[in-house]
């Protein structure tokens, strides 16, 4: 009994406020009849990008609100686990999207939808003259890094170790953009980032040699309008707003 | 008009039962999740008592940094009562500021202030952030308040005519601070203090942003229990434990004295 009430209720609340069309697949409807809101937790490198691939696709779907929860990727693996309602999860590790995956979370996916790379982020001008990977070691130079908690942290700790370098950190921040702030307030003289947010906060740019991390996403719940966010996201349109910001194909 | 303090009508229980609920059933939670079998080896980690040690230790200074300047503070804001009203209201509403600005706020306002390019920071010869002295600066920022609160409370509260008599036996000024007003504030003194300890143990959201975190030098109990949220929720709860056991500890130590006017 139970059950028919909760799928009633939800008939309803997919019905929207138009009378109910045939909750029929649609497949490439040139006008969309999707409505409702869609809960999209994502990782904080996604932050730019993703309010303009949510822009594009609301002008696709009018009726569907895209509200973000962005920040680190462990910590809304958390949230979520500890049941935070969301549709979307779109993490920046295949690590952190397995927690969820593990709970028993994910409806559709994960699929991987971009890869990113390392990058050091120096302030404009580079102040600090760094000239690469070896200055990390440096103790006279101040220098930012993702807290190894989170996955910049794991990739940045990769890269050192297969560098045979030994950084000498001065602070571990708890996401990306918290070690770009460091940068761009100049307490720091570099951070290590993805190459999209040195790209995104127009800061100055080091390319490093380094391994692209995945970036995977998945829907969590059976939401039409989440399963068409994330289509969208890997469709033509959504991935050439990717590239743009910097992301690698999948 | 000495009327019998009137019994709380019913209707009232409900309310301030909620709003009891809302505040301790968290805490009960905290309890109920809590690992306490893995509880030993959880707190015993090098890691933890590192961070342990950093934030006890820092929040000492801290507490003795605001006594040493919001005891003045007080006693200033105290016998402001001759100035300007203006003047006075500004001065304690600037006073109170830390108490109710967003943490981060005031961890980029010390940023901008005393980091490499900030207004002061720029002339300096050493840098401040990432540095231990840093975490007892931002800690000094929020907890201030809490000091000169409780002690011009106990100003107000206590007897000027003790000092008026000791200045007509001609105590200088500095005997009569020193004989007559610093003991009968004493106990609104140790209670402001312990209340700084507390929130300087507490503090996070400047300390991260002013101080940033490593481990040892800058990354403070509360820092160390957000990072391990992200990987490790079992530990972060284990911190969050001891945590709040400590606040507990020093509010139910105090009596209720650190509310002016209050006794128990």
């Amino acid at each position: 009994m139970k059950h028919v009430i909760a799928a009633s209720a939800l008939l309803l609340l997919l019905a929207g406020c138009t009378p109910a069309p045939s909750p029929e697949p649609t497949t490439t409807a040139p006008v969309s009849s999707l409505s409702g809101t869609v809960y999209v937790f994502a990782a904080a490198s996604l932050t730019g990008t993703f309010q303009e691939i949510a822009r594009a696709f609301t002008a696709d779907n009018p009726d569907v609100d895209i509200v973000f929860n962005f920040g680190g990727s462990s910590g809304l693996a958390t949230q979520i686990v500890e049941a935070a309602p969301a549709d979307v999860f779109a993490a920046a590790s295949p690590a952190t999207m397995k927690i969820v995956a593990d709970a028993g979370l994910t409806s559709d996916g994960p699929t991987g939808f971009a890869t990113n790379v390392l990058e050091i982020a120096v302030a404009k001008g580079n102040p600090g003259s760094i000239q690469g990977l070896d200055d990390f070691a440096n103790p006279d130079k101040l220098i930012a890094l993702c807290a190894v908690e989170v996955p910049c942290g794991v990739a940045a700790d990769k890269l050192f170790t297969e560098a045979g370098l030994t950084p000498s950190v001065d602070t571990y921040e708890q996401d990306v953009k918290a070690v770009l702030t460091k940068v761009e307030l100049g307490e720091v003289d570099a951070g290590l980032v993805y190459v999209t947010d040195v790209l995104e906060s127009g800061l100055d740019g080091i390319e490093v040699d380094s391994a692209p991390v995945s970036y995977p996403i998945a829907t969590l719940t059976d939401s039409e309008a989440a399963q068409a966010f994330v289509d969208f996201v890997l469709s033509a349109k959504g991935q050439a707003i990717l590239k743009a910001a910097g992301f690698g194909a999948p | 008009m000495a009327r019998r303090r009137s019994s709380l009508a019913p209707a009232l229980w409900i309310p301030a039962g909620l709003a009891l609920a809302l505040l301790l059933l968290p805490l009960v939670a905290l309890f109920a999740r809590a690992p306490w079998g893995q509880l030993p080896t959880l707190l015993s980690k090098p890691s933890v008592l590192q961070a342990l040690g950093l934030s006890l230790g820092t929040a000492a200074i801290a507490t003795v940094v605001c006594t040493v300047l919001g005891i003045p503070l007080a006693l200033v804001l105290a016998r402001s009562a001759q100035w300007p009203a203006v003047l006075r209201r500004l001065l304690r509403a600037l006073i109170t500021v830390p108490l109710v600005l967003p943490p981060v706020v005031g961890g980029v306002a010390l940023l901008l202030l005393l980091g490499r390019r900030g207004l002061i920071g720029q002339w300096l010869p050493f840098g401040i952030p990432f540095t231990p002295a840093a975490v007892v600066i931002a800690q000094v920022f929020v907890a201030m308040p809490f000091l000169v609160i409780a002690v011009e409370g106990a100003l107000r509260a206590s007897d000027r005519r003790f000092e008026v008599a000791a200045a007509t036996l001609g105590a200088s000024r500095f005997t009569i601070l020193r004989r007559i007003t610093l003991p009968l504030i004493a106990p609104g003194v140790a209670s402001g203090a312990l209340l700084c300890f507390t929130r300087s143990l507490g503090e996070f959201g400047a300390t991260i942003t002013f101080a940033g975190s490593f481990p040892g030098t800058t990354q403070t109990l509360p820092i160390s229990t957000y990072l391990l949220l992200q990987t490790d929720p079992n530990a972060a709860i284990a911190l969050s434990l001891v945590l709040m056991v400590v606040s507990v500890a020093v509010l139910v130590s105090l009596r209720d004295r650190w509310v002016p006017g209050v006794v128990s």
